[in-house]
C-alpha cells in the first residue's frame, strides 16, 4: 500500500468512464482486491467514534513506523512505512493505536474466505491483498466486473471495511487498476485498451522497478510505462541487463504471463480423510483412495508441481497408524498413477483390520515445466494426463462435481467430515 | 550315514542348494540343506516353500542315511575345504567332516521336520542350456524389480510348437526373446510366469554345466503353478507367480520412420559417459541427423555433456530422449555388434534390436523401450 498515492500521478483519463465499473470487462478474469487502509478500517470497527478523523497504526516504541493511516491522516502526508514521529509532525491532531495482528488476521482470513467461496483460485499477497482468477466463476456469478462489485458488497457488509478492486486480464494491470479505484472503488481495464491505460503510467509503476531501477530509466529519459514500451529491449538491456530489461519491456506491453497461484511452494502435498465410522470394506477403502488421489493430483496440477514419491498414511480403529511410500520412475501428477501406487501400496499391507483414517501424499515436488516424464509402455500419446487436464478445465468452468471417476458417482463421499492437510 | 565325496563335486553341489536358502527363514529348518545318502547316491536339496533346489552326485557311500545341516555354514565350509576327498559321517546329532588335516563337526535339525519337496512337475520339453541361459539374461533385465508389483518381477514363457518366446516388462521397457526349443509334444501351448531372479540364477547354472535343460510345468495360472528346470543332475523347482503379463504384442509398431544403426560398444561407452551428468531418471537425449548422432545429457542449470558419434541413419533429423540407464541394460543385452534402434518419434515406443557387422539383421530379440518426454 506504500505507493499507491505516488503511483496515481498519471494525467487521468479522458472519459472517467473509460476505466470504471462499467467498462467492457470482456476477457478480464483477473482480480486484485487490496483492503482499503485494513488495520485502520479494523480499528474503527470496534471504536466507531473514530470514523472521520485522523487515525494511524503503527509501532509505539521509538522506532515505530506507520503501519496503517486512515485516508483523513494520509491528506496530511502520512504514509505507510514513515517514522511515527514524522507522522505525528505531520498530523498532530492524529490518533496513534498500536497494531493488533490478531485481529488484523481474524479479520484477513475471514475476508479471504469470502474470496475462496468465489473461486478456488485465490493467492494472497499479504494480510490485506489478493489477486482471484475468476474465468471459471462466471458462469455461477456473472461477469467479472459483477464479481468485483459482489465481492466489495459482500466484504462490506459481512467485514464492514472496505476493500477497492482492480478487474484486469492480467495480474499486473489488475493491480494497477486496484490502485487507481482507491478507496473503496472498483476500476476495469478492457482487455483491448490496456496500453491506453498503461502508458500513462510513471515507470515506478511497473512490477520490478525500485527506486535504483527507476532512476536508471530516468537518466535514459523514460519516465512513464510508455517511454519504456517505446524503447529498444537491447537499449533497456544495456542499461538494466538481460531478464529485468525483457521483463519490464513485456510488461510495458501489458504482457504478463503468470497465473494465479493458490498453492505457493510446498514440500508435498496430499489429503487425508477421518471416517465418521471405521471401516474395513476394501471397496469404500478403495473409493476413497481414488478421491484422496483425485484430490492431490488436482492440487498438484493447480501448482503446476509434480512428485515422485507417493505416500499413504493409514490410521487403524486402536490408533496405530502407519506410512508407506513408494517412488515412481518419474515425477506424475496423474490422478489414475497416483491411485494405483496408494492402492497397491494398500494392499500390500495385507490388512482387514477396521481403519479411522486415511491419507494420500505426494512427495519429491517439482515444477511440472522442469519435469521430464517417463511414460510407461501402455501410456498414449495423448493419454490419462491429458485427459485429466482436459477435467481440470471443466471443473473450473462448471464448478465442482461435474466430472468425476465413474466409481465415485452413486454414492455420496465417505467423508463428511474431511480433515485436509497440506503441509 | 557314511560317504566319501571329491571337493570340487561337494562344494558345486551345496552351493547350488544353498543359494536359494531363505536368508530369514521362517522356520529354522528351512535354513537347513539335508544330505541323503541311497545306494551309491547323494541327493543334496535345499526348499523355501517358493523355491527347491536339488542335485544328485555318485559317491561311495559306507552307509545310507540322512542329515539336515546349516546350508549356508556348510557351503562357507566346503567351499574353504582343501583339494582332496572329503569324507562325511553322522555321529548321533552330529555330522562329522573331514578333509585332509581338517575336521569339522556340524549340529543337526531334525530332519522329520523337514518339508517334502514338490515333485518335479511333467517334463514339457528341451532346450540347449547355453542358448537358453543367454536369452533369459537377456531378458530378465528389463523385469521389474519392485515386489510391491509382483506380476512384472516375472518372466513370462510362451510355449508354442517349436518356439519358445520369452517376456519380460517394468512397464517402462520390454525384452522379448524367442528361441527354438524342442516339445515333447508338436502342439505344445503353454504359457507360465516365472520369477525373474529364480530363472536367471537358475539357467545361469545350468548353462555353465552344458548339455540340455528339461522344461517342466504343471498347472499354470491355478495359482498352484509350478515349473522345473533339470540339467546335469540338478534340478529346480520355482511356483509360478499369479497371474500374466498386459498384452505386449500390439506395443510393437507396425511400421517405423527411423532407423538408426550404431555400433553397441562405441555408443554404450559414449551414453555411459555421458550420462555421468544426468541426474537420477533424467534423460540423455540422442539427436540423430544423416551420419550422425549426437548424445547429450544435463540440462541450462546443471552441469552438462554432449559427445557425437557415426551413426547410419535414415530419417528426418530427430531427437529422442532415453532414461540412460534403460538404453544400456538393452545395448548390454543385443549379443551383437551393431544395434538398430528403430523409431516413428519421440513419443512412442522406440525397438533396439541387433545386426551382425555384415548388416545381417537379427530380430530374434527386441527391446522396446518408451522414450522420455522432455518438459510438458
Amino acid at each position: 500500500m506504500g505507493r499507491s498515492q505516488e503511483l496515481r500521478g498519471g494525467p487521468p483519463p479522458k472519459d472517467p468512464e473509460v476505466f470504471g465499473p462499467n467498462a467492457d470487462d470482456t476477457g478480464c478474469g483477473i482480480l486484485h482486491v487490496d483492503m482499503d487502509a485494513f488495520f485502520v478500517s479494523v480499528e474503527l470497527r470496534r471504536r466507531p467514534e473514530l470514523r472521520g478523523r485522523p487515525v494511524i497504526v503503527g509501532g509505539a516504541g521509538p522506532r515505530g513506523v506507520v503501519s496503517s493511516a486512515s485516508y483523513e491522516a494520509r491528506r496530511y502526508g502520512v504514509r505507510s512505512a514513515m517514522p511515527m514521529s514524522k507522522a505525528r509532525r505531520l498530523c498532530p491532531k492524529a490518533i496513534c493505536l498500536p497494531p493488533d495482528f490478531a485481529a488484523y488476521t481474524e479479520a484477513s482470513h475471514a475476508v479471504m474466505e469470502i474470496f475462496r467461496e468465489v473461486t478456488p483460485l485465490v493467492e494472497p499477497l499479504s494480510l490485506d491483498e489478493a489477486f482471484l482468477d475468476v474465468t471459471g466463476a462466471q458462469r455461477r456469478l456473472g461477469r467479472p466486473a459483477a464479481i468485483a462489485a459482489l465481492i466489495r458488497s459482500r466484504v462490506a457488509a459481512e467485514q464492514q471495511i472496505t476493500c477497492s478492486v482492480g478487474v484486469a486480464s492480467t495480474m499486473f494491470v489488475a493491480k494497477l487498476a486496484s490502485t487507481r479505484a482507491k478507496p473503496d472503488g472498483m476500476a476495469v481495464v478492457p482487455a483491448d485498451r490496456v496500453l491506453e491505460f498503461l502508458h500513462p503510467l510513471p515507470v515506478a509503476a511497473l512490477w520490478g522497478v525500485g527506486e535504483r531501477s527507476a532512476e536508471v530509466l530516468g537518466r535514459l529519459g523514460l519516465r512513464t510505462i510508455g517511454d519504456v514500451a517505446r524503447t529498444p529491449v537491447a537499449t533497456l538491456r544495456a542499461a538494466l541487463g538481460k531478464a529485468a530489461a525483457e521483463h519490464l519491456h513485456d510488461l510495458a506491453w501489458g504482457r504478463d504471463p503468470r497465473q494465479v497461484n493458490p498453492d505457493p511452494v510446498d514440500k508435498s502435498i496430499g489429503t487425508e480423510v477421518t471416517f465418521d465410522t471405521d471401516v474395513a470394506d476394501h471397496e469404500v477403502i478403495r473409493r476413497t483412495l481414488l478421491q484422496l488421489a483425485g484430490t492431490t493430483a488436482t492440487r498438484l496440477r493447480r501448482a503446476g508441481m509434480m512428485g515422485r514419491t507417493v505416500g499413504i498414511k493409514v490410521r487403524f480403529a486402536d490408533f496405530r497408524t502407519i506410512s508407506r511410500s513408494r517412488t515412481l520412475m518419474s515425477s506424475t501428477d496423474v490422478t489414475r498413477e497416483i491411485f494405483r501406487t496408494a492402492w497397491e501400496l494398500f494392499t500390500a499391507l495385507g490388512t482387514r483390520e477396521r481403519i479411522r483414517l486415511l491419507g494420500v501424499r505426494v512427495e519429491g515436488l517439482l515444477p511440472a515445466d522442469a519435469g521430464v516424464w517417463q511414460p510407461h509402455l501402455w501410456e498414449p500419446r495423448y493419454g490419462w494426463r491429458e485427459a485429466e487436464r482436459a477435467v481440470d478445465a471443466a471443473l473450473e468452468r462448471f464448478g465442482a462435481g461435474v466430472i468425476r471417476p465413474a466409481s465415485l458417482i452413486t454414492r455420496r463421499s465417505p467423508d463428511k467430515k474431511r480433515g485436509v492437510g497440506h503441509t | 550315514m557314511k560317504f566319501r565325496v571329491e571337493r570340487d563335486a561337494l562344494a558345486d553341489a551345496v552351493a547350488w542348494t544353498a543359494k536359494s536358502l531363505p536368508s530369514r527363514p521362517s522356520v529354522p529348518v528351512l535354513a537347513g540343506v539335508l544330505l541323503r545318502a541311497s545306494e551309491g547316491r547323494l541327493t543334496i536339496s535345499g526348499f523355501d516353500y517358493e523355491v527347491s533346489s536339488q542335485v544328485g552326485l555318485d559317491v561311495h557311500a559306507d552307509e545310507d542315511g540322512t542329515a539336515l545341516v546349516s546350508g549356508r555354514l556348510l557351503a562357507e565350509i566346503t567351499r574353504a575345504l582343501p583339494a582332496k576327498p572329503v569324507d562325511v559321517s553322522t555321529d548321533g546329532s552330529r555330522v562329522e567332516i573331514v578333509c585332509g588335516s581338517a575336521r569339522f563337526t556340524l549340529p543337526t535339525m531334525p530332519v522329520e521336520d523337514y518339508p517334502t519337496l514338490p515333485d518335479m512337475p511333467p517334463s514339457v520339453g528341451t532346450v540347449d542350456s547355453a542358448a537358453f541361459a543367454s536369452a533369459v539374461s537377456q531378458v530378465a533385465v528389463a523385469a521389474g524389480r519392485d515386489d510391491t508389483l509382483p506380476i512384472l518381477t516375472g518372466v513370462r514363457l510362451e510355449l508354442e510348437g517349436s518356439t519358445l518366446t520369452m517376456v519380460a516388462t517394468d512397464r517402462y521397457r520390454l525384452a522379448v526373446r524367442e528361441l527354438q526349443w524342442r516339445p515333447e509334444a508338436p502342439d505344445t501351448s503353454l504359457t507360465a510366469l516365472v520369477p525373474a531372479r529364480t530363472l536367471a540364477e537358475t539357467a545361469r547354472s545350468l548353462g555353465s554345466l552344458g548339455g540340455e535343460v528339461t522344461l517342466a510345468l504343471s498347472g499354470s495360472g491355478t495359482g498352484e503353478g509350478l515349473v522345473g528346470f533339470a540339467g546335469g543332475g540338478r534340478r529346480t523347482t520355482s511356483r509360478l507367480l499369479d497371474g500374466d503379463l498386459p498384452q505386449v504384442k500390439s506395443l510393437f509398431p507396425e511400421s517405423y520412420s527411423a532407423e538408426a544403426r550404431v555400433n553397441v560398444s562405441e555408443l554404450t561407452a559414449v551414453v555411459k559417459r555421458v550420462a555421468l551428468v544426468a541426474e537420477r531418471n533424467t534423460p540423455v537425449r540422442l539427436s540423430f541427423s544423416d551420419g550422425t548422432v549426437v548424445i547429450e545429457a544435463g540440462g541450462t542449470e546443471e552441469a552438462r555433456a554432449s559427445e557425437a558419434m557415426e551413426c547410419e541413419y535414415k530419417g528426418e533429423e530427430m531427437t529422442i530422449a532415453f532414461n540412460p540407464t534403460f538404453l544400456t541394460d538393452g545395448l548390454g543385452a543385443l549379443n551383437n555388434p551393431v544395434a538398430v534402434l528403430s523409431f516413428n518419434d519421440p513419443f512412442k515406443p522406440a525397438v533396439l534390436s541387433g545386426a551382425t557387422t555384415e548388416g545381417e539383421p537379427d530380430t530374434s530379440y527386441r527391446y522396446l523401450l518408451m522414450p522420455i518426454r522432455l518438459g510438458n
